[in-house]
């Protein structure tokens, strides 16, 4: 997995609440099976006027100019910004995929949906939930101030302006040493490999009739 | 022991391990599979020489990518139109084969929708762990399993190791006390819910769904509420075992026989909330005063009853919400104050995870009473979410009646519901939908989603827009 350590990134706002996951990533999309290919369809159908499908090439198709992500000021961002119950809908983990592809590490949001959440976390890009006024203030310097960067640190658990304003986030203890290290959960699950066998015979003993081999 | 929830006694059966940093190593009893959210899960198996854990622990089948057109299925996979929902299909078939698990393939008379073939085949067991690598795992957990959906990096994680890695959520109610009147369903139930707790409403917790009105529900109605806990933002949607779960799972192929049954059964009757367990938070509904939904917007929050108008925005104080009605208004072609019965339709769609098992097809057939489909209906489908929910339902007859008032009646899979098959919406179609998200372009681009239950889709398709069922003679 990605490490995640600290980030100075161009800032993109997405000023919307419950950007779901068939936005960021539709689902003729997901038809892929391969990890990567994402990125150039992310948020497909407001970034292109035209209907996108799987392997198209991208290059010539009419991009939406009222996209915010089109505006030239926000090429290269590495950073979204958007509202309330970011990622809500699905559990497909082509949404992270596709905004690690496009280039962003981090996104802000007052919430996400826990799910999408989760799977972040699973693939080095970074939530951060800052409360709704810390919102709102950044998305009004973002507009107000072409090349606004960010500077989150992972370690120190902040976020800040250029201003030298910082907020303060909260991310768990066991998911942040991951994303730290870049470490590969099954590979640390597995190091409990016995404790689950012992947790495994027990509960064999206790329900065994969800044990019973399962035949086609 | 302190009091305990459904959800704290789950959560507790299951725990391998507690870490320092509050997160716990959560066992997995069942594990489902399909096309769409697995190859990089066993690419990734393969790439690191892993194994799977416990083969009898996954169960997989083609759903979401399959066509449901009589002709294209006939020939099997080969017979899929579109070149990479076929190579996904195959894939899964592939994966399956090269480790061994379980898969009803595309033709199986038992494939079908995951969440509807879990329970239906007795592979889902109340008490049970269930994950997939789908938000509407939360189905499940009418038969009290816990169960949530999960990304591919964890279907990755549960397959090499059997476990996830989890916090555990917080506890919370919705007590539906009363009486649902006539003509009003589980799914107006839940979009009701919805409509008072927000899309976001249950983020963080896990929901248990209790009261007179949701054990008065039968087993299919209880997993309509609890397939759509995600749309309230909750992963995990729950009921309490009662004795309609225990008869539900009788003579299911799956399902433990003799002294397992016996056994099981004992455990399942434990499967409730103590009586003084205290929950986080707590949701009450009157049943009685819920009335047909009919969703109007891009969230299934946006939902009005069948004798509302649409909401007017300068009303709304909370300013997020206000931007989000504008540009569902303009998404959708509508205006706010118009009623219900003047939003224009142009398809149906019968069938999904959340509205696609025999009794919802049973409530929709018995709409049509000799009727037929109104002519400016350009397409009405009925998808059965199983090929058992199929047979069943010709055994009834129900498809004759389908067939006699005009709409398609079609072969087993997710179909319109996410529109990755053939089956979708053209740009600014309106469809009445039993399926579960609304969401900008959710059933083909531009298209526009109105999510209602199986009687209410069944009654738009005959009058050609909506009506209130109930006043449907
Ligand atoms: S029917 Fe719809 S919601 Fe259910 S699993 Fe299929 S695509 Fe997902």
């Amino acid at each position: 997995m990605n490490k995640f350590t600290t980030l100075t990134g161009l800032v993109a706002p997405l000023d919307r609440a419950n950007v779901d996951t068939d936005q960021i990533i539709p689902k003729q999309f997901l038809k892929s099976i391969f990890r990567t290919g994402y990125g150039v369809n992310l948020f497909d159908e407001w970034r292109y006027l035209d209907e996108g499908y799987p392997g198209q090439d991208v290059q010539g198709r009419p991009l939406n100019p009222d996209f915010v992500l089109n505006q030239t000021r926000y090429q290269g961002a590495s950073i979204l910004l958007s509202r309330r119950n970011f990622g809500c809908g699905s559990s497909r983990e082509h949404a992270p995929w596709a905004l690690l592809e496009y280039g962003f590490r981090a996104v802000i949001a007052p919430s996400f949906a826990d799910i999408f959440y989760n799977n972040c976390f699973k693939n080095g890009l970074l939530p951060i939930v800052l409360p709704e006024q810390a919102v709102d203030s950044l998305l009004a310097e973002v507009s107000a101030q072409p090349g606004y960067t960010l500077l989150v640190n992972l370690q120190a658990q902040s976020v800040s302006t250029p201003g030298g304003v910082s907020y303060a986030f909260d991310v768990d203890p066991f998911r942040k040493h991951c994303l730290l290290e870049g470490l590969d959960d099954i590979g640390l699950t597995l190091q409990h490999a016995e404790a689950i066998g012992r947790y495994e015979a027990a509960r064999r003993q206790a329900a065994p009739w969800i044990f019973r081999p399962l035949q086609s | 022991m302190a009091a305990q929830t459904l959800y704290d006694k789950l959560w507790q059966e299951h725990k391998v391990q507690e870490r320092d940093d509050g997160s716990s190593l959560i066992y997995i009893d069942r594990h489902l599979l399909h096309e769409v959210t697995s190859p990089q899960a066993f690419e990734g198996l393969r790439l690191a020489g892993r194994q799977p854990w416990r083969l009898d622990a996954n169960i997989a089948t083609p759903d979401h990518n399959v066509p449901t057109s009589a002709p294209e299925r006939l020939q099997g996979v080969a017979g899929i139109q579109d070149a990479t929902s076929r190579l996904q299909v195959q894939t899964l078939d592939e994966n399956c084969r090269d480790f061994n698990i379980v898969e009803f393939t595309i033709n199986d008379r038992r494939q079908g929708i995951v969440h509807v073939i879990g329970p239906e085949q007795g592979l889902v067991l109340p008490g049970m762990t269930v994950v997939c690598g789908d938000s509407h795992t939360a189905t499940h957990g009418a038969f009290a399993c816990l169960a949530h959906g999960i990304g591919t990096s964890e279907v990755e994680h549960v397959l090499a190791t059997q476990c996830l890695i989890q916090k555990k959520s917080k506890n919370m109610l919705v007590r539906v006390e009363g009486e649902l009147g006539s003509g009003v369903t589980a799914k107006d139930l839940i979009l009701a819910i919805i409509a008072q707790i927000g899309t976001a409403g249950g983020n963080g917790h896990a929901i248990e769904f209790a009261g007179a009105a949701i054990m008065a529900l039968s087993m299919e109605g209880r997993m309509t509420v609890c397939n759509m806990a995600i749309e309230a933002g909750a992963r995990v949607g729950m009921v309490a075992v009662d004795d309609k779960t225990v008869a539900y799972f009788r003579d299911r192929p799956y399902a433990p026989k003799g002294q397992d049954w016996e056994a099981a059964v004992a455990y399942w009757k434990t499967l409730h909330s103590d009586q003084d367990a205290v929950f986080d938070r707590v949701v009450t509904l009157d049943a009685g005063r819920v009335q047909p939904q009919v969703s109007w917007g891009t969230s299934p929050e946006m939902v009005v009853g069948i004798d509302e108008l649409l909401p007017d925005p300068d009303q709304e104080a909370d300013s997020d919400r206000r931007q989000s009605w504008l540009r569902a208004y303009d998404y959708m072609g509508l205006k706010p104050g118009m009623r219900v019965s003047d939003i224009p339709l142009d398809r149906v769609f019968i069938g999904s995870c959340t509205n696609s098992r025999i009794e919802d097809l049973r409530a929709a057939a018995a709409v049509i009473r000799g009727r037929q489909v109104a002519s400016s209906i350009r397409q009405a489908l009925v998808v059965p979410g199983s090929g058992w929910v199929k047979e069943q339902a010709e055994q009834e007859g129900l498809h004759l009646q389908f067939k006699a008032a005009g709409f398609e009646w079609r072969e087993p899979g997710c179909s319109m519901c996410l529109a990755m098959n053939a089956d979708r919406l053209g740009a600014g179609e309106h469809c009445a939908s039993t399926s579960n998200r609304n969401f900008e372009g959710r059933q083909g681009q531009g298209g526009r989603t109105h999510l209602v239950s199986p009687a209410m889709a069944v009654a738009a398709a005959i009058a050609g827009h909506f009506v209130d069922v109930r006043h449907l003679s």
